[in-house]
C-alpha cells in the first residue's frame, strides 16, 4: 500500500497541464493485470483518469525517459520520480543529458514496491493483487485468496531502500523521508567471505543464464552513450550472442566497471533481467569498495559531485593497498 | 494409450536415457529450465520453462563452419552435422505449436540443415496443461493446451502419466517402454481435458481475439497512429525475441581468433538498432518501426507467408519478461479493437 492515493497524483498532474506549467507527463499505464505496469506519456486529464495507475508496481525509474522526452515538449514535461529515482535523475545531469529547464519533477513517497516475480512463485493463476490490513492478498484461480505478507514480495532493493529522501524535486508530495541505513552490503559480505574459487563459481552460475538481450544495459540510468560498443559493428567487440563462456561474463564485469562511480544502486537491471541474474551485486561491489577505499560517495545524492575515481585527492588510496585487500580470499 | 505410474517415472526416465540423451523440465533458483536426464534430476511441475523449448532444435548460438590459416593456406572445416537422437519431455501444448511455425521458415526451400538435422533426432513428448497462468493465451491462436501435438502426448494425474503416441516415431519411444507401461482406455485423460477446458473459458485473456489480424492486412495495420503510443516506452532490448518460441531471425558473424575464423549464427532481434544492416544502415532508423515490425510479422507477414497461421502461440512469456509490461496482448487489444 502506498500511503499517496492515486487521485492525489492524478489531481497534481492535471493541475500542472491545465495551468501550462507542463505539456506531458510521464506516468505509469495499467496493464491487462494488477501487476504489469508500463511507463507512459500522458497529455491530459481524460487521459490520466482512464488508464493512470499508482500501485504497488510502479517500480519503473523514469529518470532516463527523460533524455528523449525532454526533447519532445514544448514548455515541461514532468515525471513522477520516488525517491530512488531522484539519485538517477540527478546523476544524469551531472553528466548533462537533459536540459533541467525542460523538466518538472513532482516527488512522491515510497512505501516499496513489490516484485512480481516472487508473487508468482507463490501464487499460480493471479486474477487480482489488493492489500488488507497491511498483507498482500492475491486472489488466484486454482486456490482461492492467498495472504503474503509484504516483506516476503517486497522487491530486493525495496527491503534494502537506501533513502526514502528525494534527492531532487520542483515539488514534493507527502512528507519527506529520510536517507536509510540500509542493509544492501550484507549480500556483496557474503561474496567477499567466499574463497576465490567459491566466489567464481558462483558468477558463473548466475552470469552463464545471461542471453544478451540488453535489457540490463538498455535501461540502466548509467548506460547512456548514444552508441553502445557492443551495437557497433566497427568495434570489434560487437556481439549479439555468446560466443564463448567467457565473453558473457567480460560483458557484464566490464558494463559495471563503466557504470562505477556513476551507478546510483537503484537496482533497475536486476528487476528486468529475465533470467534472475542478480547483476545489482557486481554494481554494489564496486559502491562498497569506493566506500571504502576514497570515503562515503553516494552517485545521485547532488548534482555535479566527482566520482571519487574520477577526482584525484592526495588522500586516496595508493593502488598497492587497493589490490592487497582481501587477504586470502582475494 | 499406455500409463505409468507417478512412483515410477524415475524408472521411465532412466529407460529412456539408457538409449538417447534426455531433457526434462527441472526447478531452478531461476525458475524451470530443460536440463539433461542423469539419474538425480526430479521433473519441474512449473507450468512452463523460462527460455522456451525452441533451443533444442535452434541454440542461441551454433558454429557453421571454421576457416584455419595456415600461410597461404585456408583449410575449411565443416561442422559435425550429425547430431545424437534426444528426447524432450514435458514440452507444452504453446512451445510444440512454435516447432511447427519454426517448420514453416528453417524446412522451407532453401532447407536449413542445422535445423533439419536436429528436428529429425529429436523426439518430443508433450504434457498437457491443466493449471494455464492468467498469462496464458495459447487458444487464441487455435491451441487447446489440455490436448498439445508432439510424438507422444502425456497427461499427468495426481498419480498416474498416460502416454498416448501419435507419430510413428513416438510409437517406436513408447513401445519399447511397454515393460514399464500399461494399456489403459482414455476415461481419466477425458475427464482432464473436459475439466482443463472449463479452466481455460475462465482464463483472463480467454476472449482475445485475433480475427482482425491475419493475412494480407498489412495497410490495414502499417500506418496505425497506436504504433506511436504502444511503442512509446519500448527499452529497445531483445528480451521478448529471445524468450518467444517462434521468434527466428538471427545472424551470422565472423569471429577470427587471430590464426582462424569461426563463423557461427546467433539470434538476433528486430528491436535491435544494428538488426538487418545493409550498405546503407539498419532499414528500420526508429524504434517505432522496430516495434512495429515485431508485432506485424507475428500477426500479419507470417500468416500472408503462410496460409493464416499466426506467428504467435500465446505462451505468454513476453507478457511476464518485458521491462516495460509491453506485449502482443496489449498491441491486439489497441489495434484489434478488443477489450
Amino acid at each position: 500500500m502506498q500511503e499517496i492515493k492515486r487521485e492525489d497524483l492524478i489531481a497534481k498532474a492535471a493541475q500542472l497541464l491545465a495551468d501550462g506549467t507542463v505539456d506531458r507527463v510521464i506516468g505509469w499505464k495499467k496493464g491487462e493485470f494488477d501487476y504489469d505496469v508500463t511507463p507512459a506519456v500522458f497529455t491530459s486529464k481524460e487521459e490520466l483518469e482512464s488508464e493512470f495507475v499508482w500501485n504497488d508496481f510502479c517500480g519503473a525509474n523514469f529518470s532516463k525517459y527523460l533524455r528523449k522526452e525532454a526533447d519532445k515538449t514544448e514548455s515541461k514535461v514532468m515525471a513522477f520520480l520516488k525517491p530512488c529515482d531522484t539519485y538517477s535523475f540527478n546523476q544524469l545531469l551531472t553528466e548533462h543529458k537533459f536540459d533541467r529547464e525542460k523538466v518538472y519533477v513532482v516527488g512522491i513517497p515510497c512505501n516499496g514496491m513489490l516484485d512480481d516475480s516472487k508473487i508468482k512463485e507463490r501464487a499460480n493463476g493471479i486474477s487480482s493483487v489488493s492489500e488488507e490490513n497491511g498483507k498482500v492478498v492475491v486472489d488466484t484461480l486454482y486456490d482461492g485468496k492467498i495472504t503474503l505478507e509484504r516483506a516476503e514480495v517486497l522487491a530486493e532493493r525495496c527491503a534494502n531502500c537506501k533513502s526514502k529522501k528525494h534527492a531532487a524535486y520542483d515539488e514534493l508530495l507527502g512528507e519527506e523521508g529520510e536517507v536509510l541505513d540500509s542493509a544492501r552490503f550484507d549480500e556483496v559480505e557474503k561474496l567477499e567471505a567466499m574463497t576465490a574459487d567459491e566466489r567464481f563459481a558462483f558468477w558463473q552460475n548466475e552470469l552463464s543464464r545471461c542471453i544478451r538481450c540488453n535489457a540490463c544495459r538498455n535501461i540502466c540510468p548509467a548506460c547512456t552513450c548514444e552508441k553502445c560498443v557492443f551495437d557497433n559493428p566497427a568495434s570489434g567487440v560487437e556481439n549479439k550472442a555468446i560466443s564463448d563462456s567467457f565473453e558473457e561474463k567480460m560483458f557484464h564485469i566490464i558494463r559495471a566497471f563503466h557504470v562505477a562511480g556513476r551507478c546510483t544502486d537503484c537496482g533497475e537491471c536486476s528487476r528486468v533481467c529475465p533470467q534472475n541474474i542478480p547483476l545489482h551485486l557486481l554494481n554494489r561491489k564496486f559502491i562498497k569498495d569506493m566506500n571504502e577505499f576514497y570515503g562515503e560517495y553516494q552517485a545521485g545524492a547532488e548534482v555535479g559531485s566527482r566520482a571519487p575515481i574520477v577526482d584525484f585527492t592526495t588522500e586516496d588510496i595508493e593502488p598497492c593497498d587497493a589490490v592487497e585487500r582481501g587477504g586470502e580470499n582475494a | 494409450m499406455r500409463k505409468i505410474s507417478l512412483d515410477k517415472i524415475n524408472q521411465l526416465f532412466a529407460e529412456i536415457s539408457s538409449k538417447s540423451s534426455l531433457y526434462i523440465p527441472v526447478d531452478t533458483a531461476a525458475g524451470a529450465k530443460f536440463e539433461k536426464y542423469d539419474g538425480t534430476k526430479t521433473m519441474s511441475d512449473a507450468l512452463n520453462t523460462v527460455r522456451s523449448a525452441k533451443d533444442f532444435f535452434f541454440p542461441q548460438t551454433e558454429n557453421m563452419v571454421d576457416f584455419k590459416v595456415e600461410g597461404k593456406n585456408i583449410e575449411i572445416v565443416e561442422p559435425v552435422n550429425e547430431y545424437e537422437d534426444f528426447v524432450v519431455f514435458g514440452v507444452r501444448a504453446c512451445d510444440v505449436k512454435s516447432f511447427e511455425i519454426l517448420d514453416r521458415v528453417f524446412l522451407a526451400d532453401p532447407v536449413d540443415n542445422f535445423y533439419k538435422n536436429r528436428r529429425e533426432h529429436g523426439i518430443i513428448v508433450s504434457m498437457a496443461c491443466t493449471k494455464p497462468a492468467e498469462t496464458c493465451f495459447c487458444g487464441t491462436f487455435g491451441i487447446d493446451a489440455a490436448s498439445p501435438a508432439g510424438d507422444i502426448v502425456c497427461h499427468k494425474t495426481d498419480d498416474t502419466l498416460y502416454l498416448d503416441a501419435k507419430t510413428e516415431k513416438g510409437a517406436q519411444l513408447l513401445d519399447s517402454l511397454n515393460a514399464l507401461t500399461e494399456e489403459t482406455d482414455s476415461s481419466a485423460v477425458d475427464a482432464q481435458k473436459a475439466k482443463t477446458a472449463e479452466i481455460m473459458k475462465k482464463l483472463p485473456l480467454a476472449g482475445l481475439d485475433a480475427s482482425a489480424f491475419g493475412a494480407d492486412k498489412t495497410m490495414e495495420f502499417f500506418n496505425a497512429p497506436e504504433w506511436k503510443e504502444l511503442s512509446e516506452a519500448c527499452l529497445g532490448c531483445g528480451t521478448c525475441t529471445f524468450v518467444c518460441p517462434t521468434c527466428q531471425c538471427y545472424d551470422i558473424k565472423d569471429f577470427s581468433t587471430g590464426h582462424e575464423v569461426k563463423r557461427f549464427r546467433c539470434w538476433d532481434s528486430c528491436m535491435y538498432s544494428d538488426f538487418t544492416r545493409m550498405a546503407h544502415g539498419n532499414i528500420r532508423n526508429s524504434q517505432l518501426e522496430r516495434f512495429r515490425q515485431r508485432f506485424m510479422h507475428k500477426l500479419v507477414y507470417y500468416p500472408t507467408n503462410n496460409e493464416g497461421i499466426f506467428g504467435c502461440v500465446g505462451c505468454g512469456r513476453c507478457l511476464a519478461k518485458c521491462p516495460i509490461n509491453m506485449n502482443i496482448v496489449k498491441v491486439m487489444k489497441k489495434l484489434g479493437g478488443n477489450k
